[in-house]
């Protein structure tokens, strides 16, 4: 429920911080329709679609309606995509509208008190700590490793969690333990001529769950001509605090990893996570009303490039023999790789350079898997819809390996593989981790 | 307003699931791609069948509630904003293409049906359905039939009024009707089908149509002549056409609005020229080769700095495909775009052309053009923003003057937007009273209520009619 006062300060503040020339930017045309998959599984809900949620933020910023349980509906069931972006033909930044209407929802909510702890918890106590962010990972290999997992999946206890958790409980890969992950270094040499230096964005989840994707993409990296550092003193990206109403967490995150990586000269600056690499592309926006930050935060983005970006640049792939047995791979675009970071030819360049795999583009390979964050936990229900969708194109390209460039799809799809009981005949892959496979190291 | 035991019936009929009266919906609803007009609806509906439709109307009839039928809302006359509140009825339900038929070349469709889905559907059958609005990625078969939509292949293969042959209608009493049918020839009675086409929701509600295909067209180029003088483009469209021949597509498209389109397509659009005639010819691989070498001829003879065919197909659709977003793209320029739709005699492109200018000078406006330079409809599209008033004001008169000088050299006020709310003042200096009369009686004939769509096409008050000084 939302409170009338609530709701009071809502709409002031809707008027005084909405962008109001963005918002007349969208001219209705209702191009971006056909691209937003909450319009499409809702059964063409304008509501649910970019042109509705502008208009809805506007109908707030102009005082014409309230911003009602309705109108938080419409702005929570969107998944923060931004496939609506680059089809927009009036520019609209729709993202950014979302983050801020969003950050001006959540800060003016009493939040429920379990909802505050947990909100709290995740985005002030967790993300913003690497060491946590391993403890709290070796919790997950504490119970991977010593039993409990099996106890739990015997005796049925997991049942009581709603079914795809269920799942996803059964596809979380198996973690390093607390040791492994503490052993990371801060420099590595290139291997071969050093072609350029660059500083590694390490990630939160990607560093403690996907420690194995982070060392396959720093072997990448060397064998491509790259001198390494990772600077020790970096943070969670702060894309989960953004896109859940948290700006200023976010923006702390910001701040430090715009100090962390000025440490270090470098040409580069690498992700492998594509909504990392999309929340810290748009860091200029997020400091735009701080000046000299803003600056450190244009040179900071400037040097932003995902990983499979610059492996093309360097020819890896053409200096490399990638080669795999005989397999049909499809590729699952990250929205945010895409729509953001604008990057979608230079893995598929990756993939077509591997000897032995028939690459098969599936249907709509650019729509969200249905990941998106938390969504998937916190809108189940549509996430799930998503997905299904998801699944049948990918079941029609009959792949046997589904490649992904982002932790967060990279699940969703193992999740979707499981539902569908698909497991036997494809798994999904980070696309570090079949290139690392494919060059044999 | 929708009262409580009026609300039960219509719940009745579509369940609750498919009627909605919360604040956000309507509000949804309340506007189109039209700037400056928005109004909430009382109520959001979805019909799911002919039968549902046929119900909704009798209750709406019986009640004077208003009926908006809504396609995508993509309409730019305020067609679909529910100015008199009332019932939106959508057909996100009714979008299926039930059958396409290829002994009598025929498509039958609900009226929600996406209209590159069924051009797509239709072309992978080897078949063609020429009307492709720019919206089309999104539009309904029944907005484009209730607008008469045109589109890029409009020169040569004319508007949705010649391909719809059929139509199944709910009239404002509840009453269905088929009109036409899948006959090549049938004189019985009244053209009803085509009295429908164009009637912008205020006849009756379309519920089905049957469309006329024809067989593709063997091959197709595009070509680009680019131009350093406004006047040498419109030209050559006027000669193109006076030496007979009959392009598929010959659009026009002036330096700002080239500059913003670029700026969005990013296919290498030139932006440092006064305007571009984008062309198109299509038929058996001898005769396209042939128009296309002379229409080139002709072009360089007019002045253009160069002509050149697009190379691959791919190339040719991002061409097409840039065009189709010029209004859009215009809208990165400034908050409001207001496009307008004067349309005149092929022949007086040039002045039209020229007049626009001139007003847009004299009213201190900036207006960008593009268009179907071939069929005389040009797109004057007003960048500007709604919040300044006095500029607003000044686009106003602007725009009169254009509807005026449009009228002057034989045109029309609109060529395929509707008249919606946004022209109604001024269909009077187009059809004169007697013929405004003619149309109120049919309307009064089919609606005597007045519950379909009302205050579209039918203006309480007419403009007073400005003379054009230029
Ligand atoms: C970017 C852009 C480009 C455009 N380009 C073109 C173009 O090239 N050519 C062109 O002709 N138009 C163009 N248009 C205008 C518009 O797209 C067309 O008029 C289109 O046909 C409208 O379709 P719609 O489904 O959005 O209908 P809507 O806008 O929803 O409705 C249009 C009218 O039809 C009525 N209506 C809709 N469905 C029914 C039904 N089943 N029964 C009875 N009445 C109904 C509505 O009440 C309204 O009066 C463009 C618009 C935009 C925004
Ligand atoms: S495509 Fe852009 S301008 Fe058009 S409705 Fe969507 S957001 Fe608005
Ligand atoms: S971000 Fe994605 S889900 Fe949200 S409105 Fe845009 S396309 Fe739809």
């Amino acid at each position: 429920m939302t409170t009338v006062k609530e709701r009071e300060a809502i709409a002031s503040e809707f008027a005084e911080k909405m962008n109001e020339d963005e918002l007349l930017n969208c001219m209705r045309c209702g191009f971006c329709l056909p691209h937003c998959p909450t319009y499409i599984e809702s059964g063409l809900k304008e509501s649910y679609s970019p042109r509705g949620r502008i208009a809805l933020m506007k109908a707030v910023t102009d005082g014409l309606i309230e911003p009602d349980e309705d109108v938080e509906r419409s702005l929570s069931l969107c998944l923060g995509c931004r496939a609506c972006e680059p089809v927009c033909p009036s520019g609209v930044k729709y993202g950014h509208l979302l983050e801020e209407a969003r950050d001006i929802i959540h800060q003016n909510k009493d939040h429920s008190f379990p909802v505050k702890t947990i909100r709290k918890a995740v985005f002030s106590g967790l993300f913003p700590h690497q060491e946590r962010m391993q403890n709290m990972t070796s919790l997950l290999g504490f119970y991977q490793r010593s039993g409990l997992q099996y106890i739990a999946r015997k005796t049925g206890v997991l049942s009581m969690l709603p079914d795809h958790l269920a799942t996803m409980e059964k596809v979380l890969p198996k973690v390093p333990t607390k040791s492994e992950m503490k052993k990371r270094p801060t420099d590595l040499p290139s291997i071969g001529p050093v072609l350029k230096k660059v500083a590694f964005f390490s990630g939160c989840l990607m560093d403690t769950m996907f420690l194995e994707t982070n060392k396959a993409t720093l072997k990448l990296l060397q064998l491509a001509g790259c001198e390494i550092v990772i600077p020790k003193s970096q943070a969670c990206c702060g894309a989960l605090h953004g896109h859940s109403g948290e700006k200023e967490g976010a923006k702390r995150l910001a701040k430090r990893n715009i100090e962390a990586f000025e440490a270090d000269e470098v040409d580069y600056i690498i992700t492998n996570a594509g909504g990392c690499g999309a929340f810290l592309i748009d860091y200029d926006h997020l400091l735009q009303d701080e000046p000299t930050w803003h600056e450190r935060a244009i040179a900071f983005t400037n040097k932003l490039k995902d990983i499979s970006e610059i492996l093309v640049d360097l020819r890896f792939h053409e200096k490399t023999r990638l080669k795999l047995p005989a397999q049909t791979v499809t590729f699952q675009d990250s929205c945010h790789l895409r729509n953001v970071m604008n990057t979608s030819i230079a893995p598929r360049i990756l993939l077509q350079a591997i000897e032995g795999i028939d690459f098969r583009e599936m249907k709509d390979a650019d729509r969200c898997c249905g990941s998106a964050g938390i969504y998937n936990i916190v809108e189940s229900e549509m996430s799930m819809k998503i997905l299904d969708t998801k699944m049948a194109h990918t079941k029609s390209t009959q792949a046997d390996i589904v490649v992904t460039a982002n932790p967060g799809c990279l699940l969703q799809m193992q999740l979707g593989i499981e539902r569908e009981k698909m497991g036997d005949c494809t798994k999904a892959v980070h696309i570090a981790d079949l290139l690392v496979e494919a060059a044999a190291l | 307003m929708i009262t409580k035991p009026v609300k039960q019936l219509l719940l009745s009929i579509v369940g609750p699931e498919n009627y909605d009266d919360s604040k956000v919906e309507c509000l949804v609803y309340s506007y189109d791609a039209t700037p400056g007009y928005q109004a909430m609806p009382d109520a959001v509906i979805k019909p799911g069948c002919t039968a549902e439709v046929s119900d909704i109307v009798k209750v709406c009839s019986e009640y004077k509630i208003p009926i908006v039928p809504r396609g995508s809302g993509t309409n730019l006359s305020g067609g679909t904003c529910p100015m008199e509140g009332g019932l939106v009825l959508l057909f996100n339900r009714m979008n299926s293409l039930l059958e396409i038929d290829e002994e009598n070349l025929t498509a039958t469709v609900q009226p929600g049906l996406i209209t590159l889905d069924l051009i797509s559907a239709v072309e992978a059958k080897g078949l063609f359905y020429p009307p492709d609005p720019s919206s089309m990625k999104i539009s309904t078969i029944g907005g484009n039939i209730n607008e008469n939509s045109g589109g890029l292949r409009g020169l040569k293969y004319g508007v949705t009024r010649d391909y719809v042959i059929g139509l199944e209608v709910v009239l404002p009493n509840g009453d269905i009707i088929h009109t036409g049918g899948k006959l090549a020839k049938d004189v019985a009675g009244y053209d009803l089908t085509k009295l429908m086409v164009g009637s912008e929701g205020t006849l009756g509600i379309v519920t089905e149509a049957i469309l006329k295909l024809i067989p593709t067209p063997e091959t197709t180029k595009t070509m680009l002549a680019l131009y350093q003088d406004l006047d040498a483009a419109a030209q050559s469209v006027a000669k193109i056409i006076s030496n007979k021949i009959i392009p598929v597509t010959l659009e026009f498209l002036d330096r700002p609005t080239l500059v913003v389109v670029e700026d969005f397509a990013k296919i290498g659009l030139p932006t440092d020229v006064e305007a571009v005639l984008l062309i198109e010819q299509d038929g058996p691989l001898e005769v396209v080769e042939r128009d296309m070498k002379r229409m080139a001829d002709i072009c360089l003879e007019e002045k253009a700095v160069s002509v050149e065919i697009a190379e691959t197909e791919a190339d040719a659709a991002a061409l097409k495909t840039a065009r189709r977003t010029a209004l859009s793209a215009l809208a990165r320029l400034k908050p409001t775009t207001i496009l307008e739709d004067a349309t005149v005699p092929r022949s007086e492109i040039a002045k039209m052309v020229r007049a626009i200018n001139e007003i847009a000078s004299k009213h201190d406006v900036n207006i960008c053009t593009f268009g179907h330079a071939g069929d005389g409809n040009l797109h004057p599209t007003c960048i500007t923003d709604a919040r300044d008033h006095d500029e607003m004001e000044r686009v106003e008169l602007a725009f009169a003057d254009i509807f005026a000088a449009a009228i002057d050299l034989g045109g029309t006020i609109t060529g395929e937007h509707g008249v919606g709310a946004m022209k109604a003042p001024y269909l009077e200096w187009k059809l004169k009273k007697e013929g405004v009369a003619a149309m109120t009686a049919i309307k009064q004939a089919f609606d005597p209520n007045n519950i379909m769509n009302p205050g579209k096409i039918f203006a309480k008050e007419s403009r007073k009619r400005v003379v054009v000084s230029s």
